[in-house]
């Protein structure tokens, strides 16, 4: 009985401040813009806007996560072999302790036509280039946002990794390339995954970066739903669009996801 | 299970008593029920001498808490729980509220004042007579420009815009109204047009647009303009005297087809606790004098005619900022075009982003 009673405020907090909200959300989205029960809001989702804006936001999400596994798995791998740990550790959770609006608008300032970057570039002889508003600058930002927790599952999953097994299958005559192929990438695949799915899911719903850092010439879902809501007051719409977003969230939690998780517990 | 609710207990008791020893701060500085007056405004939009002034004149404690957007000041009166007894919405969310009941009526008879503002500003099509809503300060939206980086060329219409030669250096407010606006505008329509073969007409002209945009952003627009990120921007003619005053190389132009001219208006929210020190806060902002130093400080236009008086010339003669009768006569104000039309414009200007270079 005592067990049960410490999980109330458990699930106290899933019934509010989870489930509640998703039923609203899914309520909401049967509601067209003057309050009258319709599907309407779906009608309009599979209209070649809103299609378009699914497959930019899925393109953009996975540049954004492909971008970041690239960078952090080297990184996480010699975060490993380095002398302090934590301190490295450390120094990259730093930034995330910071207002996200707040380091994009650092980034205005750097990437800006007489910013610090573009002054760099001019005094390397390479010229001034524009820099914001551009894809480029947008996938850069964000992955600059999101790579710390991309590197941390994965350093957490090369951390636990037994050295023993790199001993052996080095032992057996397997190359250093052959060793990371068939037997450190495979057992650290969990962290990958983990990694993945926190890049993946919010970059899906970015908004803000795409006005600040994209000029609005990105829009993803994230962006429709901010304005349906602030805006243009459709509810109803952006409801919708959430509810698609949490669709393919959960698909991707599935697909991605740890399938011995029942096994275990 | 004890344990919980010790912990509940304490988190309950500290909450309580930071309550209890915030209402004594307050009370200490003068803060008392019955002698506030909560403002409700956007934010840097209000010299603050005149905050002292009209406390020290009437007594009152003023409160002056800040919003960045019509849409959030209406969802924080209409959810309650506020104490507003004065805010300042844009005309087109006055309209909103009053539908909606957010109001209260002005009592005319306690703001001797109002006999100062131009017959031009009273009694517009967004509040008939005035019965809810005082103008506070008006301006249109226009083209700020850097001759500079534009090589001395000169803009004066909305269709200048679309010269090729301005590849990659326009920067446009993100508003829906805005910009449809100004391409309904460029085609010589109103921009409180309905009717949706002209509206498709305007998003098609915009597209056409999309070569010379470099960015469609929000409040960064002035900071961009002014460290000359791009030569050409589409603002309210508010932030364009701000910008200006940043960088002297820019300059601002009302063009010619005509454009929206919008206005924010003092109101009494229904949440008013302190309807009284409301008006008296109302008529004070109306004194010729406040009112001018009130405008030099803001930078925008003021409705109060004698306070024109008591501004420096130059800035009364600036055509940019107070348009002559001749143009003045093509400016119009935002209608309430009802939220399924507003859905339209808003789903307009979203394919205008979607559209790609």
């Amino acid at each position: 009985m005592r067990r049960y009673a410490y999980a109330v405020p458990y699930w106290l907090w899933i019934a509010l401040f989870v489930i509640a909200p998703i039923i609203l959300i899914v309520y909401y989205s049967f509601f067209d813009i003057e309050g009258r029960f319709s599907l309407v809001n779906y009608e309009t989702f599979f209209t070649p806007v809103y299609l378009r804006m699914t497959v930019n936001s899925f393109w953009y999400a996975f540049l954004i996560t492909a971008c970041s596994l690239l960078i952090a798995y080297p990184t996480a791998y010699l975060l490993t072999k380095t002398k302090h740990k934590q301190l490295w550790l450390l120094l990259i959770i730093l930034p995330t302790w910071v207002n996200l609006l707040l380091k994009a608008y650092a980034f205005l300032g750097l990437f800006g036509t007489y910013g610090a970057v573009n002054a760099l570039l001019e005094a390397i002889g390479i010229g001034t280039k524009q820099l914001l508003f551009t894809d480029f600058s947008f996938v850069f930002v964000s992955v600059y946002i999101f790579i710390p927790f991309m590197i941390l599952p994965i350093f957490n999953a090369l951390e636990k990794l037994n050295h023993s097994l790199i001993d052996a299958a080095r032992d057996l005559g397997a190359s250093e390339w052959t060793t990371f192929r068939r037997v450190i990438f495979p057992l650290t695949l969990d962290g990958v995954k983990a990694g993945c799915q926190a890049v993946f899911i919010p970059s899906l719903s970015l908004f803000m970066l795409t006005r600040l850092i994209a000029g609005n010439r990105v829009i993803t879902l994230g962006t429709a739903v901010e304005q349906h809501f602030l805006v243009t007051q459709n509810w109803g719409m952006g409801a919708t669009i959430a509810v698609f977003l949490m669709i393919a969230m959960a698909g991707i939690m599935a697909i991605t996801g740890n399938k011995k998780w029942g096994v275990r517990q | 299970m004890r344990k919980l609710l010790s912990l509940f207990l304490l988190v309950w008791l500290i909450t309580f008593s930071l309550l209890y020893v915030v209402r004594i701060i307050e009370s200490s500085e003068g803060y008392r029920g019955g002698n506030t007056l909560t403002i409700y405004n956007w934010g840097d939009y209000i010299d603050p001498a005149l905050i002292k002034k009209f406390e020290k004149e009437t007594g009152l404690k003023v409160i002056y808490q800040t919003f960045d957007s019509n849409e959030a000041m209406m969802t924080k009166i209409s959810q309650g729980g506020t104490t507003f007894d004065v805010a300042v919405p844009s005309e087109y969310a006055i309209s909103k509220m009053k539908e909606e009941g957010l109001l209260l009526p002005i009592d005319h008879s306690k703001l001797p004042n109002l006999r100062y503002i131009d017959q031009r500003f009273l009694n517009l099509p967004f509040d008939p007579g005035n019965e809810y809503s005082i103008p506070y300060f008006w301006g249109t939206v226009g083209i700020v420009y850097n001759r500079a980086l534009l090589g001395g060329k000169e803009i004066t219409s909305w269709n200048d815009l679309w010269d090729p030669s301005f590849k990659n250096q326009i920067l446009l407010v993100d508003g829906a109204r805005e910009i449809i606006g100004m391409a309904l505008n460029s085609l010589h329509y109103s921009l409180n047009d309905t009717n949706k073969a002209h509206l498709q007409q305007a998003k098609q002209k915009l597209d056409k647009l999309t070569p010379n945009v470099k960015a469609i952003v929000g409040d960064e627009i002035k900071m961009l303009l002014a460290n000359e990120e791009a030569a050409i921007g589409v603002v309210w003619s508010g932030d364009a005297a701000e910008i200006m005053w940043e960088n002297e190389r820019l300059d601002y132009v009302i063009p010619k087809e005509g454009t929206n001219l919008w206005f924010d208006n003092m109101v009494i929210p229904k949440t008013a606790k302190n309807i009284e020190g409301a008006h008296q806060f109302i008529n004070f902002m109306l004194d010729p004098k406040n009112a001018a130093q009130n405008a030099e400080y803001v930078g925008y236009s003021t409705p109060n005619k004698k306070a024109l008086d008591y501004l420096p010339k130059d800035i009364v003669e600036d055509e940019r900022f107070y348009p002559s009768e001749q143009l003045a006569d093509k400016l119009e104000v935002y209608e309430n075009l009802g939220k399924s039309m507003l859905a339209y414009y808003n789903e307009l200007f979203l394919q205008f982003k979607m559209h790609r270079k």
